[in-house]
């Protein structure tokens, strides 16, 4: 089986690794990416005829950088011209030398820094984004700008000016330690959950969900914990996006507006993809040790294993949430706890949380929305009124809008 | 007599994969795997989720749980069971008490999930 559908999954697939490892090896991530594409080329001419490579990705680093120093030898014209087909006609089984040679804990560090340094702190999220689905993903510039929704021109153009910022800055090449590694898969793991709500959300206007980048993050996700089998947040992090994306097309109705959580189908939503997160918030869990992504997953699971609105289990909600607050305290995060206190304890307690919100959300949207919702349950029309006026004015989409208007009309009913 | 045949990939490709290209290889399984249940010889069928959902239990003086695969080459694939289970703890439960002092076993959710024929 070499046809070129195979081809193009297995060198998607090597590719993270293979440029990450001949990046470790030139340290230039322009020469890295050359050498990975010599390789691509070389592979798309051999592995029809030759049959395909035991380890792609081990096939893929050690052609790439014989290429690489062939094209070095040759700019440089010091040593003798080495034959073009030195790999594919070499009595040796260079593969198998290779695949001794790249033991599992050089790439984890590999494929963590290839990531990491898309993530330079001097570049704007979005561009972190844009430049770890080029150099990591592998997709083309015109897939990413129509991802975006730019010209294929601005895009380029944009990657550019990223590269030109990473190349500046200085990247470690020594094996992380622990506390250095755990930052590295913080930073990473938050660029790629950017990465998803790019997908997930658009940002203002028409929403739609773009599903290339959503699943383009569970990759990412699935292939660091892989990677690292024991990080709980990597765990949280990939169980969060599968769960999210499971609800996608329950999450749109035919005209592509947003249908909320209560109102879904929940028939339309990816049994899969639900379980596979299920269960690895449950091995999250496990380990005991409390992490944002976790409990936003576990927020997620418990959605998911309501089989109505009405079957949620709101008491468990209110203490996940309680285990956010104290983690990493938001009034946003209060205020979603809030509704869940509504549901357990009644709408009084719950507008007593509301209390110190006021003035930290005092424009936001969900704020206004959730207090007037918890004023009309109390019978407090007027007030109820006030509230969702203010949230129409701060609503930043049609569908925002409708919603609480909704919610007007039923109070005049 | 029975065999049991089993399915060995690269899974960073199949995440690869297009839906186009899944949808090929399915069907052409499903096709073999139809015919087979037409004939009355089809046991279970299951398709695994990923082995990051994967947790290994081995047996040693105390019996351990880790996270991941079973990845060791050393040891031989000699056995499978297929059990219901409430919880990823139901079924490391269920490990642990199959694990007796010998060997280990890798303990990971189906995705699929064909109950086949009951085998004689």
């Amino acid at each position: 089986m070499t046809d070129i559908a195979w081809i193009g999954a297995a060198l998607t697939a090597a590719r993270p690794q293979a440029v990450a490892a001949l990046l470790r090896y030139f340290r230039n991530l322009d020469v890295a990416e050359e050498a990975f594409q010599e390789a691509c080329l070389r592979a798309l001419k051999s592995w029809p005829v030759n049959g395909p490579p035991r380890d792609p990705a081990a096939w893929c680093i050690f052609v790439g950088r014989n290429s690489a120093l062939d094209e070095m030898r040759r700019r440089n014209k010091h040593d003798s011209l080495p034959e073009d087909d030195l790999i594919a006609d070499s009595d040796e089984d260079p593969e198998a030398a290779m695949v001794e040679r790249l033991d599992s804990s050089a790439y984890q560090d590999d494929v963590l820094r290839l990531l990491f340094i898309c993530c330079q702190p001097d570049l704007p999220a979005t561009q972190q984004i844009a430049v770890a689905l080029r150099i990591v993903s592998g997709l083309s510039v015109q897939e990413i700008a129509s991802a975006f929704l730019v010209s294929e021109a601005a895009m380029a153009q944009r990657l550019t000016r990223a590269k030109r910022v990473m190349m500046k800055s200085a990247v470690a090449f020594e094996t992380p330690g622990p506390v250095e590694r755990a930052e590295r898969l913080n930073t990473v793991a938050a660029m790629i959950y950017l990465l998803f709500n790019e997908g997930y959300s658009a940002s203002g206007g028409d929403a739609h969900v773009r599903v290339p980048l959503c699943e383009e993050a569970i990759r990412l996700g699935r292939l660091l914990l892989r990677l690292f089998p024991s990080e709980t947040e990597i765990m949280g992090l990939t169980a969060l996006m599968l769960l999210q994306h499971a609800r996608a097309t329950a999450r749109l109705d035919e005209n592509n507006n947003i249908v909320l959580l209560d109102d879904q189908d929940r028939g339309r939503w990816n049994r899969e993809m639900l379980n596979e997160g299920l269960v690895l918030v449950e091995k999250a869990q496990r380990q005991g040790i409390p992490g944002t992504y976790q409990l936003q997953a576990a927020l997620a699971a418990v959605h998911a294993r309501a089989a109505r609105p009405q079957d949620t289990d709101w008491s468990q909600i209110d203490q996940i949430y309680a285990i956010l607050e104290a983690l990493q305290p938001s009034p946003v995060i209060t205020l979603n706890r809030a509704v869940a206190v509504s549901k357990v304890r009644g709408a009084a307690a719950a507008l007593q949380m509301l209390q110190p919100l006021a003035q930290p959300l005092g424009s936001y949207f969900h704020y206004f929305g959730v207090k007037g919702a918890l004023l009309k349950d109390l019978g407090r029309t007027d007030e109820a009124r006030e509230a969702f006026n203010k949230a129409i004015c701060l609503a930043r989409t049609a569908a925002e809008a409708a919603h609480i208007r909704m919610n007007l009309d039923k109070l005049d009913s | 007599m029975f065999y049991c045949i089993l399915c060995y990939n690269r899974e960073s490709e199949l995440q690869a994969w297009t839906r186009e290209k899944e949808a090929t290889v399915m069907a052409q399984r499903e096709a073999v795997a139809h015919a087979l249940a037409t004939q009355g010889r089809l046991g279970p069928v299951g398709r695994l989720m990923p082995t990051t959902t994967a947790m290994t239990v081995r047996a040693s003086r105390e019996t351990l749980v880790l996270d991941g695969p079973f990845a060791e080459t050393k040891e031989q694939l000699l056995g499978i069971y297929f059990v219901d289970c409430k919880s990823l703890e139901d079924a490391l439960s269920v490990a642990r008490s199959l694990a007796g002092d010998t060997g280990a076993l890798e303990v990971r959710p189906l995705a699929q999930f064909y109950p086949g024929i009951g085998l004689q």
